[in-house]
């Protein structure tokens, strides 16, 4: 019999549940060597149906974006005790990924600026979500929305990781197939390679032994040598402190990385790191162009912390709620 | 114990990363002269105050300092040239990411306090003491723990 596998999404934007059709002729592969019972972007198939199957028959669990509300917590819980592996499927469920960002504000300051600030908004009652509402035709119920986004593994234990916005096509792949041939690796791992990405950067020959900024640029200020290492041209480009295994799909686009595939194994703090790798190279001794320097950096959380902010060590903004 | 060291209430924790050449010497000198600063600075002795990661700094915050303090060698000092420059960009790139997280400036001081500067050793460390006295505790909310599995636990 073939292994059954569940996909689901969480707080995502759709993207992994694509790069999972963009395996094309290889997803043949893929649904031949398993069963696919649980889908709900793609499949019609309800919780019930997942709620009916015994504990730990599904192989594996592939779950995509990090944890915002009660309900893809209860998802996460019920895919957990029905799946022998959970696998972390994306940047936001291995470290929160771009909705973690939502850590830099509280969910009063989230829910405000919604449904009362925007200014498109038509909402002259002020009207919120509940989570309980009694309307003429009944009770109605909605998820509980958390204060924080946590990653998956912030809510149930995961055996593996696919990072990556979205995971490149041939980890998927290998992933899959390795769940098939029970050739896994000890749970835990993070499958994809454990170098950083400028080892396998098109670009490398290129990068100066220590590249020296004289000044950082943003991309739509600058049109890039399409052949020569983006940070000598003094854009940001988070190789050096970021996974390999995409392939440079950013670089070959004449886009600086971003950092979606994460830190490598020995990092704890991915934006840290990323960070200090590129403080490093501001070729400045004195204090205003230092100064300078930081000041061309207008989002530094979002620069460093794109994919990471929830699995970081600060986790989210201190707030006068947190006080 | 001067007076102003005396007042009850909340105590901030200080970890201090010192570089050995210069500032954690100077530290050592302010200890040999008797000099008298505020007892809650705990040094970390390190080669370089190019040696401090920025997670070293977020990680001292997490476990519950209220205050980070590195001392290095003066511009152009470093035993190793470049390091003190290095922990330079470093801070101020990091001071970005700390104010955009609600994180005060005071709560990370970056000083250079050479080998026979005792003295700046005291009133760095009185004055960061009584600055976060005022600024009270750092709250963080807390980081809910990972599950992931460890190998070999199932």
């Amino acid at each position: 019999m073939k292994p059954k596998v569940a996909f689901y999404w969480c707080a995502s934007c759709g993207g992994c549940e694509e790069a999972v059709v963009d395996l094309a002729e290889d997803v043949l592969a893929v649904v031949e060597a398993v069963d696919i019972a649980f889908w709900p972007v793609a499949l019609d198939f309800k919780r019930a149906d997942v709620e009916a199957l015994a504990d730990g028959e599904l192989a594996a669990s592939f779950i995509n974006g990090a944890i915002r509300t009660s309900e893809q917590q209860e998802m996460a819980e019920l895919l957990r005790r029905k799946s022998g592996a959970i696998v972390a499927f994306g940047s936001c469920a291995c470290l929160g990924g771009v909705p973690g960002l939502a850590n830099l504000y509280s969910r009063d300051e989230i829910l405000d600026r919604v449904y009362l600030e925007v200014p498109s908004l038509v909402n002259d009652e002020g009207t919120l979500p509940e989570e309980d509402a009694e309307v003429p035709e009944g009770h109605l119920t909605l998820p509980a929305f958390f204060d924080s986004v946590r990653t998956l593994d912030q809510v149930v234990d995961v055996d593996y990781f696919l990072p990556g916005c979205p995971p490149p096509g041939h980890l998927i792949k290998a992933a899959v197939m390795a769940l098939v041939d029970g050739t896994l690796p000890p749970v835990g791992t993070v499958l994809a390679p454990d170098v950083a990405l400028c080892s396998e950067c098109p670009r490398a020959a290129t990068k100066p032994q220590k590249p020296q900024i004289k000044a950082f640029k943003r991309p739509h200020e600058v049109v890039a040598d399409p052949d020569v290492c983006l940070l000598a041209q003094g854009l940001i480009c988070l190789g050096p402190a970021t996974r390999a295994g995409c392939g440079g799909v950013c670089i070959r686009a004449n886009m600086p990385c971003t950092g979606c595939m994460g830190p490598t194994g020995r990092v704890v703090d991915h934006g840290a790191k990323a960070l200090s790798a590129i403080a490093s190279l501001i070729d400045s001794t004195d204090e205003d162009g230092i100064a300078t320097r930081a000041q061309e950096i207008p989002d530094p959380v979002g620069t460093f912390y794109r994919y990471s902010l929830p699995a970081s060590l600060l986790h989210r903004r201190v707030t006068s709620a947190h006080q | 114990m001067p007076e102003t060291l005396a007042k009850p209430g909340f105590e901030p924790r200080i970890v201090a990363f010192f570089c050995t050449w210069c500032t954690y010497t100077a530290a050592d000198l302010a200890g040999t002269a008797r000099m008298h600063y505020a007892p809650n600075v705990r040094v970390v002795r390190l080669m370089c105050s190019g040696r401090v990661d920025p997670q070293f700094v977020l990680a001292a915050f997490r476990h519950g300092a209220d205050g980070v303090l590195i001392g290095g060698c003066h511009p152009g000092d470093c035993h190793y040239e470049q390091g003190n420059y290095t922990t330079w960009r470093r801070c101020e790139l990091l001071r970005g990411v700390l104010r955009e997280m609600g994180i005060e400036d005071e709560r990370l001081r970056l000083e250079w306090i050479s080998a026979s500067e005792g003295d700046k050793i005291q009133r760095v460390c009185n004055e960061m003491t009584e600055q976060l006295r005022r600024l009270g505790p750092l709250r963080l909310s807390p980081v809910p723990a990972a599950h992931t599995l460890a190998e070999g636990t199932r």
